[in-house]
Protein backbone atom coordinates (compact mmCIF):
# COMPACT_ATOMS: atom_id res chain seq x y z
CA UNK A 1 0.00 0.00 0.00
CA UNK A 2 1.52 3.42 -1.35
CA UNK A 3 0.60 6.65 -1.19
CA UNK A 4 -1.23 7.79 -4.43
CA UNK A 5 -0.35 11.93 -5.26
CA UNK A 6 -3.50 11.50 -7.61
CA UNK A 7 -6.22 11.10 -5.03
CA UNK A 8 -7.42 12.87 -2.08
CA UNK A 9 -6.48 11.86 1.27
CA UNK A 10 -8.77 12.15 4.38
CA UNK A 11 -8.92 10.69 8.19
CA UNK A 12 -9.75 7.42 8.42
CA UNK A 13 -13.35 7.60 10.33
CA UNK A 14 -12.45 4.22 12.17
CA UNK A 15 -10.17 6.46 14.04
CA UNK A 16 -10.48 9.95 16.23
CA UNK A 17 -7.59 12.79 15.93
CA UNK A 18 -8.22 15.05 19.12
CA UNK A 19 -7.19 17.42 21.68
CA UNK A 20 -5.90 15.60 24.70
CA UNK A 21 -5.89 18.72 27.54
CA UNK A 22 -4.05 16.66 29.99
CA UNK A 23 -1.42 15.35 28.07
CA UNK A 24 -0.82 18.92 25.77
CA UNK A 25 -0.83 17.14 22.64
CA UNK A 26 -2.96 15.45 20.32
CA UNK A 27 -3.42 12.08 19.74
CA UNK A 28 -5.17 9.41 17.66
CA UNK A 29 -7.95 6.99 18.99
CA UNK A 30 -8.97 3.38 17.85
CA UNK A 31 -10.11 0.01 19.62
CA UNK A 32 -7.82 -0.80 22.28
CA UNK A 33 -4.91 1.93 21.72
CA UNK A 34 -3.68 5.28 21.50
CA UNK A 35 -0.34 7.02 19.33
CA UNK A 36 0.73 10.46 20.92
CA UNK A 37 1.22 12.79 18.22
CA UNK A 38 4.43 15.78 18.13
CA UNK A 39 3.05 18.84 16.60
CA UNK A 40 4.01 18.74 13.57
CA UNK A 41 2.29 14.79 12.80
CA UNK A 42 -0.33 16.28 14.33
CA UNK A 43 -0.54 19.58 11.70
CA UNK A 44 -0.02 17.31 8.86
CA UNK A 45 -3.00 14.82 10.18
CA UNK A 46 -5.42 17.75 10.51
CA UNK A 47 -5.31 18.92 6.52
CA UNK A 48 -6.42 14.98 6.11
CA UNK A 49 -9.88 16.25 5.41
CA UNK A 50 -10.56 14.47 2.25
CA UNK A 51 -10.08 18.04 -0.09
CA UNK A 52 -6.37 17.74 -0.48
CA UNK A 53 -4.35 16.09 -2.35
CA UNK A 54 -0.30 15.56 -1.30
CA UNK A 55 1.62 18.39 -3.34
CA UNK A 56 -1.51 20.70 -1.55
CA UNK A 57 -1.44 19.08 1.76
CA UNK A 58 2.42 20.28 1.01
CA UNK A 59 2.03 23.53 -0.29
CA UNK A 60 -0.02 24.89 2.70
CA UNK A 61 2.00 23.73 5.24
CA UNK A 62 5.13 25.17 3.36
CA UNK A 63 2.95 28.17 3.62
CA UNK A 64 1.78 27.88 7.42
CA UNK A 65 5.23 27.82 8.76
CA UNK A 66 7.02 30.06 5.73
CA UNK A 67 9.35 27.53 4.81
CA UNK A 68 10.43 24.46 1.84
CA UNK A 69 11.77 21.82 1.39
CA UNK A 70 9.00 19.62 3.73
CA UNK A 71 7.93 17.12 0.34
CA UNK A 72 9.96 14.14 2.19
CA UNK A 73 9.44 14.75 5.29
CA UNK A 74 5.79 15.32 4.93
CA UNK A 75 5.37 12.28 2.33
CA UNK A 76 7.02 9.74 4.61
CA UNK A 77 4.79 10.58 7.35
CA UNK A 78 1.87 10.01 5.22
CA UNK A 79 3.40 6.48 4.07
CA UNK A 80 3.35 5.79 7.49
CA UNK A 81 -0.01 6.76 8.66
CA UNK A 82 -1.42 5.09 5.24
CA UNK A 83 0.09 1.80 6.36
CA UNK A 84 -1.63 2.20 10.02
CA UNK A 85 -4.41 3.15 8.55
CA UNK A 86 -4.86 6.47 10.29
CA UNK A 87 -5.42 7.83 6.59
CA UNK A 88 -7.40 6.66 3.54
CA UNK A 89 -7.51 7.71 -0.38
CA UNK A 90 -10.70 7.29 -2.46
CA UNK B 1 4.34 -1.61 52.54
CA UNK B 2 4.76 -1.04 49.15
CA UNK B 3 4.13 2.81 48.38
CA UNK B 4 6.34 6.03 49.06
CA UNK B 5 5.22 9.19 48.21
CA UNK B 6 8.84 9.75 46.38
CA UNK B 7 7.02 7.46 43.46
CA UNK B 8 6.24 9.93 40.46
CA UNK B 9 2.46 8.97 40.07
CA UNK B 10 1.04 9.39 36.35
CA UNK B 11 -2.13 9.81 36.11
CA UNK B 12 -5.13 7.24 34.79
CA UNK B 13 -4.87 6.97 31.07
CA UNK B 14 -7.54 4.12 30.57
CA UNK B 15 -10.87 3.71 32.64
CA UNK B 16 -12.47 0.27 32.91
CA UNK B 17 -16.25 0.73 33.58
CA UNK B 18 -17.41 -2.31 34.86
CA UNK B 19 -21.40 -1.75 35.12
CA UNK B 20 -22.60 -4.75 36.11
CA UNK B 21 -22.02 -8.39 37.03
CA UNK B 22 -25.19 -9.54 35.65
CA UNK B 23 -24.91 -11.69 32.24
CA UNK B 24 -27.17 -13.69 30.49
CA UNK B 25 -23.89 -16.06 29.35
CA UNK B 26 -22.19 -18.54 31.67
CA UNK B 27 -18.71 -18.59 30.43
CA UNK B 28 -16.50 -20.94 32.63
CA UNK B 29 -13.21 -18.47 31.98
CA UNK B 30 -15.23 -15.46 32.99
CA UNK B 31 -12.89 -12.72 34.48
CA UNK B 32 -15.16 -11.66 37.05
CA UNK B 33 -14.72 -12.52 40.79
CA UNK B 34 -15.78 -16.57 41.62
CA UNK B 35 -17.92 -15.07 44.55
CA UNK B 36 -19.39 -11.98 42.24
CA UNK B 37 -22.71 -13.17 43.59
CA UNK B 38 -21.91 -11.72 47.09
CA UNK B 39 -22.26 -8.35 45.23
CA UNK B 40 -25.28 -7.42 45.23
CA UNK B 41 -25.08 -3.66 45.41
CA UNK B 42 -24.47 -2.01 41.51
CA UNK B 43 -23.59 2.27 41.64
CA UNK B 44 -26.52 4.68 39.96
CA UNK B 45 -26.45 6.64 36.60
CA UNK B 46 -25.15 9.78 39.18
CA UNK B 47 -22.60 7.81 40.34
CA UNK B 48 -21.27 6.29 37.31
CA UNK B 49 -21.24 9.70 35.72
CA UNK B 50 -19.28 11.44 38.38
CA UNK B 51 -16.80 9.12 37.96
CA UNK B 52 -17.12 9.34 34.35
CA UNK B 53 -16.41 13.05 35.13
CA UNK B 54 -13.58 12.64 37.48
CA UNK B 55 -11.42 9.94 35.86
CA UNK B 56 -11.67 11.87 32.50
CA UNK B 57 -10.39 15.46 34.37
CA UNK B 58 -7.58 13.44 35.47
CA UNK B 59 -6.73 12.56 31.69
CA UNK B 60 -8.65 9.03 31.40
CA UNK B 61 -9.72 8.90 27.50
CA UNK B 62 -9.66 5.48 26.59
CA UNK B 63 -13.00 4.01 28.10
CA UNK B 64 -14.28 0.29 28.38
CA UNK B 65 -18.00 -0.09 29.07
CA UNK B 66 -17.61 -3.93 30.62
CA UNK B 67 -19.51 -6.24 32.73
CA UNK B 68 -20.88 -8.84 33.35
CA UNK B 69 -23.16 -7.84 30.06
CA UNK B 70 -23.34 -4.07 30.08
CA UNK B 71 -26.31 -3.96 28.06
CA UNK B 72 -28.56 -5.23 31.30
CA UNK B 73 -28.06 -1.35 31.93
CA UNK B 74 -30.91 0.76 31.01
CA UNK B 75 -28.90 3.59 31.71
CA UNK B 76 -26.32 2.76 29.05
CA UNK B 77 -26.94 5.07 26.51
CA UNK B 78 -26.86 7.80 29.10
CA UNK B 79 -23.73 6.78 29.86
CA UNK B 80 -22.25 6.90 26.87
CA UNK B 81 -23.75 10.48 25.44
CA UNK B 82 -21.83 11.87 29.22
CA UNK B 83 -19.05 9.99 27.74
CA UNK B 84 -19.06 11.38 24.43
CA UNK B 85 -19.64 14.56 25.98
CA UNK B 86 -16.88 14.12 27.81
CA UNK B 87 -13.98 13.42 24.97
CA UNK B 88 -13.96 9.95 25.93
CA UNK B 89 -13.20 7.64 23.31
CA UNK B 90 -15.80 4.93 24.42
CA UNK B 91 -15.76 0.90 23.95
CA UNK B 92 -18.37 -1.50 24.33
CA UNK B 93 -17.52 -5.19 25.62
CA UNK B 94 -20.64 -7.24 24.91
CA UNK B 95 -21.62 -10.44 24.42
CA UNK B 96 -23.86 -9.33 21.76
CA UNK B 97 -26.48 -10.83 23.68
CA UNK B 98 -29.90 -8.40 23.60
CA UNK B 99 -28.28 -6.16 20.98
CA UNK B 100 -30.59 -5.08 18.62
CA UNK B 101 -30.15 -2.82 15.18
CA UNK B 102 -32.37 -0.21 17.34
CA UNK B 103 -29.85 -0.15 20.17
CA UNK B 104 -27.06 0.01 17.66
CA UNK B 105 -28.00 2.87 16.45
CA UNK B 106 -29.05 4.36 19.36
CA UNK B 107 -26.17 4.07 20.79
CA UNK B 108 -24.02 5.30 17.69
CA UNK B 109 -26.03 8.94 18.11
CA UNK B 110 -25.11 9.05 22.07
CA UNK B 111 -21.67 8.82 20.58
CA UNK B 112 -19.99 5.22 21.24
CA UNK B 113 -17.21 4.66 18.93
CA UNK B 114 -16.81 0.76 18.75
CA UNK B 115 -18.16 -2.28 19.59
CA UNK B 116 -16.47 -5.29 20.81
CA UNK B 117 -18.46 -8.38 20.37
CA UNK B 118 -16.97 -11.53 21.99
CA UNK B 119 -17.56 -15.09 20.13
CA UNK B 120 -16.90 -18.26 21.92
CA UNK B 121 -16.34 -20.76 18.85
CA UNK B 122 -16.44 -20.80 15.22
CA UNK B 123 -19.48 -23.65 15.84
CA UNK B 124 -22.88 -22.93 17.10
CA UNK B 125 -22.63 -25.87 18.61
CA UNK B 126 -19.44 -25.05 20.85
CA UNK B 127 -20.47 -21.50 20.97
CA UNK B 128 -23.07 -22.42 23.00
CA UNK B 129 -21.67 -24.69 24.68
CA UNK B 130 -18.99 -22.59 26.30
CA UNK B 131 -21.99 -19.91 26.48
CA UNK B 132 -24.15 -21.78 28.40
CA UNK B 133 -26.66 -19.98 26.34
CA UNK B 134 -27.99 -19.88 22.62
CA UNK B 135 -26.23 -16.96 20.93
CA UNK B 136 -23.84 -18.37 18.24
CA UNK B 137 -26.49 -17.19 14.98
CA UNK B 138 -27.10 -13.38 16.76
CA UNK B 139 -23.54 -12.93 17.77
CA UNK B 140 -22.87 -12.97 14.07
CA UNK B 141 -25.65 -10.54 13.25
CA UNK B 142 -24.48 -8.53 15.59
CA UNK B 143 -21.08 -8.58 14.11
CA UNK B 144 -22.89 -7.49 10.89
CA UNK B 145 -25.02 -4.79 12.44
CA UNK B 146 -21.64 -3.09 14.23
CA UNK B 147 -20.20 -2.79 10.45
CA UNK B 148 -23.05 -2.02 8.84
CA UNK B 149 -23.63 1.28 11.29
CA UNK B 150 -20.08 2.04 10.67
CA UNK B 151 -18.47 1.40 14.08
CA UNK B 152 -14.68 -0.54 13.92
CA UNK B 153 -15.58 -4.09 14.38
CA UNK B 154 -13.90 -5.65 16.85
CA UNK B 155 -14.41 -9.92 17.30
CA UNK B 156 -12.88 -11.31 20.39
CA UNK B 157 -11.98 -14.53 20.88
CA UNK B 158 -10.84 -16.36 24.29
CA UNK B 159 -8.64 -19.26 23.65
CA UNK B 160 -8.45 -21.81 25.66
CA UNK B 161 -8.54 -26.37 24.65
CA UNK B 162 -12.21 -26.92 23.98
CA UNK B 163 -11.63 -24.23 20.95
CA UNK B 164 -8.08 -24.18 19.88
CA UNK B 165 -8.54 -26.58 17.86
CA UNK B 166 -10.93 -24.41 15.94
CA UNK B 167 -8.03 -21.68 14.99
CA UNK B 168 -7.96 -21.66 11.46
CA UNK B 169 -11.81 -21.70 11.22
CA UNK B 170 -12.26 -19.17 13.75
CA UNK B 171 -9.54 -16.89 11.31
CA UNK B 172 -11.80 -17.58 8.56
CA UNK B 173 -14.98 -16.74 10.81
CA UNK B 174 -13.33 -12.91 12.00
CA UNK B 175 -12.64 -12.60 7.71
CA UNK B 176 -16.00 -13.30 6.22
CA UNK B 177 -17.65 -11.02 9.16
CA UNK B 178 -15.37 -8.25 7.92
CA UNK B 179 -13.82 -8.05 11.30
CA UNK B 180 -11.40 -4.52 11.64
CA UNK B 181 -9.83 -6.08 14.60
CA UNK B 182 -9.69 -9.15 16.33
CA UNK B 183 -8.71 -10.13 19.44
CA UNK B 184 -7.63 -13.80 19.95
CA UNK B 185 -7.47 -14.06 23.70
CA UNK B 186 -5.61 -16.99 25.35
CA UNK B 187 -6.98 -17.52 28.62
CA UNK B 188 -5.64 -15.60 31.44
CA UNK B 189 -6.03 -18.05 34.64
CA UNK B 190 -8.12 -15.83 36.93
CA UNK B 191 -11.47 -15.81 38.69
CA UNK B 192 -12.99 -18.81 36.79
CA UNK B 193 -10.33 -19.47 34.54
CA UNK B 194 -8.54 -20.63 37.63
CA UNK B 195 -11.25 -22.38 39.15
CA UNK B 196 -11.41 -24.55 35.83
CA UNK B 197 -7.93 -24.45 34.59
CA UNK B 198 -7.46 -27.89 34.17
CA UNK B 199 -10.18 -28.39 31.47
CA UNK B 200 -8.97 -25.22 29.78
CA UNK B 201 -5.40 -25.06 29.84
CA UNK B 202 -4.22 -26.49 26.43
CA UNK B 203 -0.98 -28.49 26.03
CA UNK B 204 2.65 -26.53 24.40
CA UNK B 205 1.89 -28.56 21.42
CA UNK B 206 -1.31 -26.96 20.86
CA UNK B 207 -0.57 -23.55 21.20
CA UNK B 208 2.22 -24.04 19.05
CA UNK B 209 0.13 -25.19 16.27
CA UNK B 210 -2.55 -22.15 16.89
CA UNK B 211 -0.11 -19.44 17.23
CA UNK B 212 1.38 -20.60 14.14
CA UNK B 213 -1.70 -20.63 12.03
CA UNK B 214 -2.54 -17.18 13.44
CA UNK B 215 0.98 -15.94 12.75
CA UNK B 216 0.29 -16.86 9.13
CA UNK B 217 -2.89 -15.30 8.80
CA UNK B 218 -1.75 -12.21 10.43
CA UNK B 219 0.93 -11.61 7.59
CA UNK B 220 -2.43 -12.51 5.31
CA UNK B 221 -4.38 -9.81 6.45
CA UNK B 222 -2.19 -7.16 7.29
CA UNK B 223 -3.37 -3.86 6.25
CA UNK B 224 -6.87 -4.68 6.56
CA UNK B 225 -7.45 -6.41 10.28
CA UNK B 226 -5.31 -5.68 13.40
CA UNK B 227 -5.03 -8.70 15.54
CA UNK B 228 -4.35 -8.48 18.94
CA UNK B 229 -2.80 -11.78 20.27
CA UNK B 230 -2.91 -12.09 23.89
CA UNK B 231 0.25 -14.21 25.05
CA UNK B 232 -0.52 -17.54 26.86
CA UNK B 233 1.73 -16.68 29.77
CA UNK B 234 2.14 -20.18 31.20
CA UNK B 235 4.39 -20.85 28.05
CA UNK B 236 6.49 -17.85 28.48
CA UNK B 237 9.83 -17.39 30.13
CA UNK B 238 9.41 -14.23 31.35
CA UNK B 239 6.04 -12.50 32.96
CA UNK B 240 3.89 -9.74 31.18
CA UNK B 241 4.29 -6.61 32.47
CA UNK B 242 0.76 -6.56 34.01
CA UNK B 243 -1.15 -3.60 33.77
CA UNK B 244 1.65 -1.43 32.58
CA UNK B 245 2.55 -1.43 36.09
CA UNK B 246 0.58 -1.40 38.87
CA UNK B 247 -1.16 2.07 39.55
CA UNK B 248 0.34 3.86 35.96
CA UNK B 249 -2.45 3.50 33.60
CA UNK B 250 -5.23 1.58 34.40
CA UNK B 251 -8.28 2.01 36.73
CA UNK B 252 -11.06 -0.19 36.98
CA UNK B 253 -14.14 0.55 38.74
CA UNK B 254 -16.38 -2.62 39.61
CA UNK B 255 -20.15 -2.86 39.55
CA UNK B 256 -20.51 -1.85 43.72
CA UNK B 257 -18.23 1.06 42.93
CA UNK B 258 -14.75 -0.52 44.37
CA UNK B 259 -11.88 0.65 42.53
CA UNK B 260 -9.24 -1.53 41.53
CA UNK B 261 -5.14 -1.50 40.27
CA UNK B 262 -6.61 -4.60 38.04
CA UNK B 263 -10.43 -6.48 37.48
CA UNK B 264 -9.01 -9.10 40.14
CA UNK B 265 -7.40 -6.96 42.96
CA UNK B 266 -9.84 -7.10 45.19
CA UNK B 267 -9.10 -10.94 45.22
CA UNK B 268 -5.64 -9.84 47.30
CA UNK B 269 -5.47 -10.27 51.07
CA UNK B 270 -5.87 -6.47 52.49
CA UNK B 271 -6.23 -5.01 49.53
CA UNK B 272 -9.34 -2.66 51.27
CA UNK B 273 -9.95 -1.23 47.42
CA UNK B 274 -11.69 2.11 48.32
CA UNK B 275 -15.33 3.06 46.79
CA UNK B 276 -16.17 5.69 44.36
CA UNK B 277 -19.18 6.29 46.68
CA UNK B 278 -16.67 7.45 49.81
CA UNK B 279 -13.85 9.22 47.62
CA UNK B 280 -13.37 11.21 44.59
CA UNK B 281 -11.24 9.59 41.52
CA UNK B 282 -7.93 11.93 42.61
CA UNK B 283 -7.90 10.87 46.23
CA UNK B 284 -7.91 7.34 45.28
CA UNK B 285 -5.48 7.52 42.58
CA UNK B 286 -2.85 8.93 44.23
CA UNK B 287 -3.52 8.68 47.89
CA UNK B 288 -5.13 5.28 48.42
CA UNK B 289 -3.31 2.23 50.11
CA UNK B 290 -4.61 -0.37 47.40
CA UNK B 291 -3.81 2.28 44.29
CA UNK B 292 0.06 2.84 45.78
CA UNK B 293 0.60 -1.06 47.40
CA UNK B 294 2.80 -1.83 44.19
CA UNK B 295 3.83 1.43 42.97
CA UNK B 296 7.35 2.01 42.54
CA UNK B 297 10.48 -1.18 43.28
CA UNK B 298 10.29 -1.01 46.86
CA UNK B 299 7.85 -3.43 47.61
CA UNK B 300 9.79 -6.33 45.62
CA UNK B 301 11.65 -9.55 47.23
CA UNK B 302 14.43 -11.56 45.40
CA UNK B 303 14.76 -12.24 42.99
CA UNK B 304 12.73 -9.51 41.68
CA UNK B 305 14.53 -6.83 43.93
CA UNK B 306 17.77 -7.11 42.28
CA UNK B 307 17.16 -8.05 38.96
CA UNK B 308 17.69 -5.85 35.67
CA UNK B 309 14.15 -6.34 33.38
CA UNK B 310 12.60 -5.50 36.68
CA UNK B 311 11.34 -1.73 34.92
CA UNK B 312 10.29 -3.99 31.87
CA UNK B 313 7.74 -6.34 33.25
CA UNK B 314 7.61 -4.85 37.38
CA UNK B 315 7.62 -8.63 38.30
CA UNK B 316 4.55 -9.98 36.80
CA UNK B 317 1.09 -10.30 38.07
CA UNK B 318 0.63 -9.75 41.72
CA UNK B 319 -3.01 -11.72 41.65
CA UNK B 320 -1.17 -14.72 39.54
CA UNK B 321 1.78 -14.64 42.06
CA UNK B 322 -0.96 -14.72 45.17
CA UNK B 323 -2.99 -17.38 42.97
CA UNK B 324 0.23 -19.82 42.55
CA UNK B 325 2.40 -19.06 45.14
CA UNK B 326 0.42 -17.52 48.14
CA UNK B 327 2.69 -14.89 48.18
CA UNK B 328 1.44 -11.59 46.33
CA UNK B 329 5.07 -10.01 46.60
CA UNK B 330 6.77 -13.21 45.21
CA UNK B 331 8.12 -12.89 41.51
CA UNK B 332 5.11 -14.07 38.92
CA UNK B 333 5.77 -17.74 38.99
CA UNK B 334 5.88 -17.57 35.07
CA UNK B 335 8.85 -16.32 35.44
CA UNK B 336 12.10 -18.46 35.03
CA UNK B 337 13.87 -16.67 37.27
CA UNK B 338 11.11 -17.65 40.22
CA UNK B 339 11.75 -20.05 42.62
CA UNK B 340 8.26 -21.23 42.50
CA UNK B 341 8.29 -21.45 38.71
CA UNK B 342 8.22 -25.10 39.00
CA UNK B 343 4.15 -24.64 39.82
CA UNK B 344 3.42 -23.70 35.93
CA UNK B 345 4.59 -26.81 34.98
CA UNK B 346 2.43 -29.05 37.89
CA UNK B 347 -0.42 -26.90 36.25
CA UNK B 348 0.38 -27.86 32.96
CA UNK B 349 1.12 -31.57 34.14
CA UNK B 350 -2.38 -31.69 36.07
CA UNK B 351 -4.40 -30.15 33.07
CA UNK B 352 -2.52 -32.78 30.36
CA UNK B 353 -3.56 -35.24 32.90
CA UNK B 354 -7.19 -34.38 33.20
CA UNK B 355 -7.38 -34.07 29.49
CA UNK B 356 -6.24 -37.87 29.29
CA UNK B 357 -8.22 -39.22 32.30
CA UNK B 358 -11.64 -41.44 30.93
CA UNK B 359 -13.99 -39.40 33.07
CA UNK B 360 -12.98 -35.58 32.80
CA UNK B 361 -15.23 -33.53 35.30
CA UNK B 362 -16.98 -30.87 34.13
CA UNK B 363 -16.55 -27.39 33.50
CA UNK B 364 -17.84 -25.43 36.29
CA UNK B 365 -20.05 -22.54 34.25
CA UNK B 366 -20.08 -18.79 35.33
CA UNK B 367 -23.62 -18.37 37.17
CA UNK B 368 -25.05 -17.09 40.67
CA UNK B 369 -25.87 -21.04 41.91
CA UNK B 370 -22.27 -21.98 41.48
CA UNK B 371 -20.91 -18.34 42.63
CA UNK B 372 -22.41 -18.96 45.87
CA UNK B 373 -21.53 -22.75 45.94
CA UNK B 374 -17.68 -21.88 45.85
CA UNK B 375 -17.97 -18.32 47.77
Amino acid sequence: MTLNPDQLIKFSPLHRLQWEEAQQKDVILYPEGMVELNQSSAEILKLCDGSRKLDQIIADLEQKFATTGLTNDITAFLEVALKNGWIQQN
Amino acid sequence: MAGSNKINITPPRWLLAELTYACPLQCPYCANPVDYANYQTELDTEDWKRVLTQARKMGAVQLGFSGGEPLTRKDLPELVKHARDLGYYSNLITSGYGLTEAKIVELKEAGLDHIQVSIQASTQELNDHIAGTTSFQHKKEVAHLVKKHGYPMVLCVVIHRENIHQMADILAMAEELGADYLELANTQYYGWAHTNRDLLLPTQEQFEQAEQIAQAFKEKVEGKMKIYYVVPDFYEDRPKACMNGWGTTFLTIAPDGAALPCHSARDLPGMDCPNVKDYSIEHIWNESKAFNFFRGYDWMKEPCRSCDEKEKDFGGCRCQAYLLSGDMYAADPVCSKSPNHHVIQEAIDSAKASALAENEKPLIFRNSKNSKKLS
